[in-house]
């Protein structure tokens, strides 16, 4: 009876799943498949997809609200992206003997590095992510109706501009400031010395030896941190659906009049939301940045906002509705099939080229697949998604 | 007084800009004469992209980012030019060989265009509200599609591309970075007419030369007047684009073009009424496709260098900017518009990347400030415009 009911409600389970992410769940499996047989080491690539997962995990879950209130998805979490980055240089710029050139600052290495430096960063990003968001999700109030499209100009002007600030930025700390020139912040900023892998590094487990610092073994290893981190802001999110306001939001979104009959201000509930969003954004990228190794500045964080949407509405999400559930599924197989698609396409071309049945001349174009099949894959999925929306809603 | 008052209030965008542009120009001292040249070539290789986007707008599919689409074809035709150099086997003078190889490119590139814009338009019909979006979106994606042809595919059998010295990398597969396009530049902006009596060729354009005073070397204390060069007056592409004029003025006179324009006023009523409103939305978009091949192909063969995987992403932005600057909004456009925009935002442009460098003394900012333009301006003016018409819909309750 028990056994019966359980089967019952797994089938039930395996349908909403749906056949599409399914179909994902088959080819990664075969992946994986393939992985093994071509003789990489699983243990390690299981390892880098939870690593990648929980990267990127928190700019997934910046993108769940907006969609739960209305305003679609999210193209401009950029702006928070580029709020996290200037708090990171701001926390490094302590070292400089004078911080920014300002003669009654001191320094304050101390405070810049480990788990100081990365709690700092997050005092500094989120309330000022917390503006700007604010003032973006005014905007978005004024141009009702295309919030994804002027989405995705603020998040390419933020890019731009912040290019242009970030060569005028008036810093002085040397492992900042352009080797040569000596204006302006550097394109690529290491943080070997200041908190890399702090998330990754705490409590993790690895089932393997380690050599050095920095460098993970061949076999399996749980980026414990950094899962709890992220783990435990979807649990945030997912108590905060369930307060008053979190209940509010939903219902703004999901039948405004309705909301507004009962009492329910949508344009603040949308305005909260893009704030939410913007915040979690800006903790995501310092949480990407310290499993990266490096912050990635001027047109790095640009296409920033794809991967994640794709990775949301890969989890089941539509324009209308999301879940952390999405957030969840969707991350983790979204990061994994990119993770595991490069080292599988790049052993086989390697396989296929030593035992002469495919020309050296193709190697290095066969070299581009994965990249190609992200664009297309990440692309066709919004694609899809605005494509199905439009259809229900006429 | 009320007349300049609406003036100003219908004209607000470009007001705008163009006090920027101006007040640009006077912060970082540049002449006249200095930027007329840039902006005039910039115009003239531009416009026709933007003339292409009037037709969808009026269809109310709004502002067609698929035009990236478009763009592609236009390359895919410049591409399988500058592979055969057809041109250069019939005709023996180069000039003439130019304007051949041009001529196949447009023709190669129009049953691609219209392909891809059947395509779209299909895609556009099942998104309807969003075509915008979709549109942006849809260039993404199909920059996926089109890498997986050049970089994958192209010289192996399906695609036999051959020519290892321009266009193909030297492994034989998959097309390079940058192509010269020997076969077709300056086809049009030089037009050939022939060869004068010195044997030089005689091109349809007209030297642009101003009058410069400078201190005469030969008398120190004075000054003399010189006449400089500054650029070429492509009279054949200007001609180009006023038949593309002439040609959409007359396109919304047919029945076919009014049955655009009521499918955009109204797409129910024009249902009710007997127009196929998903037969005139595809329509719409063809045509602005095969518009922009074109208009890609001609601005290709100005800059006589394509970038094979970048020079079509930034087409939509830049051309869809340029015709808001004008005055045009997601819902009305006219050639006045686009002729306006591309004005005024090459100007724009042009002003910035010169009076960047010199107002924030560094010499990289002027091209992230360009870039950081041309959105702040498709924002900035969408936002306007959405204000505005809130502001309408509230003075005028019906």
């Amino acid at each position: 009876m028990i056994v019966a009911q359980l089967r019952e409600r797994l089938r039930e389970g395996a349908i909403s799943f749906g056949y599409a992410r399914w179909t994902i769940v088959g080819f990664l499996l075969l992946l994986w498949i393939s992985a093994g047989l071509l003789g990489l080491s699983l243990g390690r690539l299981f390892g880098d997809c939870l690593v990648r997962s929980g990267m990127n995990g928190v700019l997934v879950l910046a993108l769940l609200l907006p969609v739960r209130a209305g305003n679609g998805l999210n193209f401009g979490i950029p702006l928070g992206i580029v709020c996290g980055l200037l708090a990171g240089v701001f926390v490094m710029e302590l070292n400089a003997t004078h911080p920014f050139g300002v003669e009654a600052f001191e320094a304050h290495a101390d405070l810049s590095k480990g788990w100081s430096g990365f709690t700092l960063a997050h005092l500094i990003a989120l309330p000022l992510a917390a503006v700007v968001g604010w003032g973006y999700g005014w905007l978005l109030e004024r141009v009702r109706g295309q919030e994804m499209m002027v989405g995705i100009y603020v998040g390419f002007g933020a890019i731009a501009g912040m290019c242009v600030l970030w060569l005028k930025l008036p810093v002085t700390y040397e492992e900042l400031i352009w080797p040569i020139g000596g204006e302006g912040v550097r394109n690529t900023i290491l943080i070997d010395d200041y908190y890399k892998w702090i998330l990754d590094g705490w409590m993790d487990i690895d089932f393997g030896e380690s050599g050095r610092k920095f460098q993970r073994s061949e076999a399996f290893f749980i980026p414990t941190g950094l899962l709890i981190y992220w783990l435990g802001a979807c649990g945030l999110i997912a108590m905060f659906l369930r307060t008053r306001s979190g209940i509010a939001m939903s219902a703004a979104g999901e039948s405004p009049a309705y909301a507004r009959s009962i009492g329910i201000s949508v344009s603040k509930m949308r305005i909260r939301s893009t704030v939410i969003s913007t915040v979690l954004a800006a903790a995501g990228i310092l949480v990407y940045t310290q499993s990266y190794g490096f912050y990635q500045l001027y047109k790095a964080p640009l296409w920033m906002a794809f991967p994640a949407v794709a990775a949301l509405l890969l989890g089941g999400a539509s324009l209308r509705n999301a879940t952390i559930f999405h957030v969840i599924v969707g991350t983790v197989l979204f990061q994994s099939l990119l993770t595991t698609s490069l080292p599988v396409v790049n052993k086989l071309v390697y396989l296929l080229q030593q035992n002469e049945i495919v020309d050296v001349r193709y190697s290095s174009s066969l070299g581009n697949i994965p990249e190609i099949a992200r664009l297309i894959i990440q692309n066709g999925v919004i694609l899809y998604a605005l494509s199905r929306v439009a259809r229900d809603s006429r | 007084m009320n007349r300049v008052k609406s003036f100003l209030r219908n004209n607000l965008v470009p007001l705008i800009f163009f006090g920027i542009s101006g007040i640009l120009m006077v912060l970082a001292d540049l002449k006249v004469r200095n930027v007329s040249a840039d902006v005039m070539e910039r115009v003239f290789r531009n416009l026709f992209l933007v003339l292409s986007l009037i037709i969808p707008i009026v269809a109310g599919l709004g502002l067609n980012f698929g035009i990236v689409l478009g763009a592609m074809a236009g390359q895919i035709g410049l591409m399988i030019v500058q592979d055969g150099q057809t041109g250069s086997m019939i005709f023996e003078s180069e000039a003439v060989a130019r304007v051949a190889n041009l001529v196949v490119a447009v023709i190669c590139s129009i049953p691609i265009a219209m392909l891809l814009g059947y395509l779209t338009g299909l895609l556009f019909n099942r998104t309807r509200g969003r075509e915008m979006i979709t549109g942006i979106i849809l260039g993404f994606f199909a920059n996926g599609i089109y890498q997986f042809l050049f970089l994958v595919l192209a010289g192996t059998v399906l695609m036999p591309f051959s020519d290892t010295k321009n266009v193909v990398l030297p492994q034989g597969i998959g097309i390079r970075v940058t192509i010269n396009l020997t076969s077709v530049e300056k086809a049009l902006d030089e037009f050939p007419l022939g060869e004068r009596a010195d044997g030089r060729p005689r091109t349809a354009s007209i030297p642009l030369n101003f009058e410069v005073e400078e201190a005469d070397p030969n008398k120190p204390g004075e000054t003399r007047v010189r006449k400089v060069h500054y650029g070429l007056i492509p009279i054949a592409t200007i001609l180009v684009n006023v038949l593309l004029c002439i040609g959409l003025w007359w396109f919304f006179r047919t029945r076919l073009g009014q049955h655009l324009r009521a499918v955009g006023q109204d797409a129910h009523v024009a249902e009710i009424a007997g127009i196929a409103v998903n037969r005139c939305r595809i329509i719409a978009i063809i045509l602005s496709m095969v518009l922009a091949g074109i208009g890609q192909i001609i601005f290709l063969q100005n800059m006589r260098v394509m970038n094979t995987f970048q020079q079509h992403e930034q087409v939509g932005f830049y051309a869809i900017a340029a015709l808001l600057v004008g005055g045009a909004t997601t819902r009305r456009a006219t050639i006045g518009n686009a002729i306006a925009g591309t004005f005024l935002f090459h100007l724009l442009i042009v002003a910035v990347a010169l009076a960047a460098p010199i107002l924030l003394h560094n010499a990289q900012v002027g091209e992230y400030l360009r870039e950081f333009t041309v959105y702040a301006i498709i924002g900035f003016t969408l936002a306007i415009h959405a204000w505005k018409a809130r502001s309408k819909s509230i003075s005028t309750p019906d």
